[in-house]
């Protein structure tokens, strides 16, 4: 049974304005077969957190642990964590020129697993995923992002979810500029991979749209670097018609108490 | 790491200076040529075509005797490219262009003989020149590689090992052939070559003029291409590598002289290492008789460690107004650590994920080759770059 756990999370980053804190205190535990969503407004730190679990050394963890089944997450380069079973689907995934898709894959599969793939059934894996996810399969020979729509780079991060096969994902906005098509395509496989390797999911979004197709076991209101409230999927619901106003008036009220 | 990008040359071959005052820039075609060294001034360093140079590595190229005799060459055969030597008064030799400096008009004013690599024939077929051995003597070489009208081929000019060797390479185009060269530079680490390349494309021909340079402590290879007839098209590519201490430099020039000519320039290098230093400068020359030219061209630079120096310098004249298209790009980027983050939480170690990058900058020129055994060659010459051997 994993676990995946964040206890107490602040984390900094360096501005030309100087080191903000963004991160204020970040409590959150995921179990294994779990779907947390993450709820917030744009720049309330939802990326921040993201990055920060994969180890985006642009953030500064000041306070805090994330660990792996007891392991010491923090303590990991990036390809280690991903190597542990860490899988984030980036909000603006990255174009890498002149590396193929299939290449990459290939390369990643191998670093992942610690062995290259069976050659048969990985083509044969990748094929199947690709059409799972309404990719052509031209997409296979071109360079990593490049080129792609907001949409394609959006099922890429997905089909790399679904072939290196993690522990946990967290999924970045995966469903801001898609349309409903693409979104219940994304959606199918996410859900896909979830019931085929009990993937434990940190769900992160501004919208509630995505929710009407992957199922989250938990909401969590994330505003100005913390959870400010937790409930279930009516959480969700509720947020749909009230918006997260209600959330950020308390916050500015309590930001204007003077220290003490 | 400097970066210099100096666009000269408005759409009117003319910079317009903020006080509104226009300066004629030196129109390239009008240089001085002459295949006499004499008539070349010894060299300061300070002069336009050698300012970037260090010079003084190789000042028994620019101003010493040079041995003239044949070089050391291995030569693989193929059915329809020939190999002889021509006297220097061939009529041939001077017809694809004349020196623009002193090492190559001291090259040419002391060669022997020539090197004739002879294309005739519709079927494609590659054949390899490899210089090796060429010890520590200053020499001069000439080389003259002739495509017949309508023919095709594929021309390798290799050099491994040790050399000092100032050249001319001149590269002949008939009417309708179809001609790929590429000059490979992999000399060991002391060597110095210093090579001009005059190309002469004749009426809807095709050079795919190819520079890579990976090897050698001083490599400076200046291909100048004459767009002489009516539909004549050239692609330009350039690969290089920089490690510690090298200096890999090349002065591409294309003059478009005739009607509808179209011209592709793509050179990409990496630099790693301290004194890793490149130098690239393009000219491009958009002559008065050139309407419809369709030109572009570009640099690319990957900048892998601290302390090395990439010079970009593209420069465009153009003296007519009625063309398809012309432009320029020059960048010097560092490596880009997004990209290294993204393949790392894919899993992938970042020594691999490194190479990853930098074999993916430099694919597409090594994908547009075409030749599948030289493509693999260089990749794993690449590969061994990276690693620093
Ligand atoms: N690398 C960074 N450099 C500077 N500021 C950053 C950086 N990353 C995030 N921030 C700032 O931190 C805040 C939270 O950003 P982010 O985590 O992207 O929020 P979200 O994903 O919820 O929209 C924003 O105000 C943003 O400008
Ligand atoms: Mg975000």
């Amino acid at each position: 049974m994993s676990v995946l756990e964040i206890k107490n999370l602040h984390v900094n980053v360096e501005t030309e304005q100087g080191t903000r804190e963004i991160l204020r205190g970040v409590d959150l535990v995921i179990n294994e077969g779990e779907i947390h969503a993450i709820m917030g407004p744009n720049g309330s730190g939802k990326s921040t957190l993201a990055y920060t679990i994969a180890g985006h050394p642009k953030y500064q963890v000041v306070e805090g642990e994330i660990l792996l089944d007891g392991e010491n997450v923090l303590e990991m380069s990036v390809d280690e964590r991903a190597r542990a079973g860490v899988f984030l689907a980036m909000q603006y995934p990255v174009e890498i020129p002149g590396v193929t898709v299939t290449n990459f894959l290939r390369t990643a599969k191998t670093a992942i697993d610690g062995e290259a793939p069976a050659i048969r059934g990985w083509i044969k894996d990748v094929r199947e995923s690709m059409s799972n996810l309404k990719m052509d399969s031209a997409f296979a020979e071109r360079n990593v992002n490049e080129g792609f729509s907001g949409g394609e780079k959006k099922r890429n991060e997905i089909l790399q979810l679904e072939l290196l096969k993690p522990k946990f994902a967290v999924l970045d906005e995966t469903d801001s500029g898609l349309d409903v098509d693409a979104l219940k395509i994304v959606s199918e496989g996410v859900n896909r991979a979830h019931a085929n390797t009990g993937l434990g999911v940190l769900l992160i979004t501004h919208y509630t749209r995505i929710l009407r197709y992957i199922k989250p076991d938990f909401v969590h209101v994330f505003v100005a670097g913390r959870i400010a409230e937790q409930g279930g999927a009516e959480l969700a619901d509720r947020l749909e018609e009230e918006g997260y106003d209600r959330y950020q008036v308390a916050e500015s009220a309590a930001e204007a108490v003077p220290a003490e | 790491m400097t970066s210099t990008a100096m666009p000269t040359a408005g759409q009117h071959g003319l910079v317009a200076h903020s006080d509104g005052a226009f300066v004629p820039v030196q129109t390239r075609s009008e240089r001085f040529r002459s295949v006499n060294v004499e008539d070349f001034a010894p060299i300061t360093g300070r002069e336009h075509e050698w300012k970037l140079s260090p010079v003084a590595a190789f000042a028994d190229l620019t101003g010493g005797e040079l041995d003239g005799s044949r070089l050391a060459i291995e030569t693989t055969d193929a059915s329809g490219i020939s190999f002889s030597y021509i006297p220097r008064d061939d009529a041939r030799i001077g017809t694809a262009g004349t020196p623009e400096e002193r090492a190559s008009a001291n090259a040419w004013s002391t060669f022997d003989e020539a090197l004739l690599v002879s294309v005739t024939g519709e079927d494609e077929k590659i054949a390899f020149v490899t210089r090796t051995g060429l010890g520590d003597t200053p020499r001069a070489a000439h080389t003259v590689i002739e495509a017949a009208p309508n023919s095709r081929g594929f021309v390798v000019l290799a050099g491994t090992g040790a050399a000092r060797l100032s050249e001319n390479v001149e590269i002949i185009v008939g009417a309708g052939a179809s001609l790929t060269v590429v000059s490979l530079q992999e000399w060991d680490d002391e060597a110095v070559h210093l090579s001009s390349q005059f190309a002469r494309l004749g009426r809807d021909s095709f050079l795919k003029h190819i520079v890579v340079s990976l090897g050698g402590k001083v490599v400076r290879v200046n291909p100048s291409t004459h767009l002489a007839e009516q539909g004549a098209d050239i692609e330009a590519l350039g690969l290089y590598f920089a490690d510690a201490g090298q200096h890999l430099e090349q002065q591409v020039y294309v003059h478009h002289d005739a009607p509808h000519t179209k011209s592709r320039v793509t050179y990409k290098g990496a630099l790693q290492g301290a004194g890793a230093r490149t130098v690239w400068i393009g000219d491009v020359l958009i002559g008065n008789a050139a309407v419809g030219t369709d030109s572009y061209e570009q640099n690319r630079n990957l900048v892998l460690t601290e302390g090395t120096r990439a010079d970009s310098v593209p420069n465009l004249e153009i003296e007519t107004g009625d063309i398809e298209g012309a432009g320029h790009a020059s960048a010097t980027g560092r490596f880009d650590d997004e990209q290294l983050f993204y393949l790392m939480a894919r899993g992938i170690r970042e020594d691999e994920a490194r190479r990853l990058v930098v074999r993916g900058f430099l694919t597409d020129i090594v994908q547009k080759i075409g030749s599948a055994d030289l493509e693999a060659r260089l990749t794993a010459a690449i590969e061994a770059e990276l690693e620093g051997r």
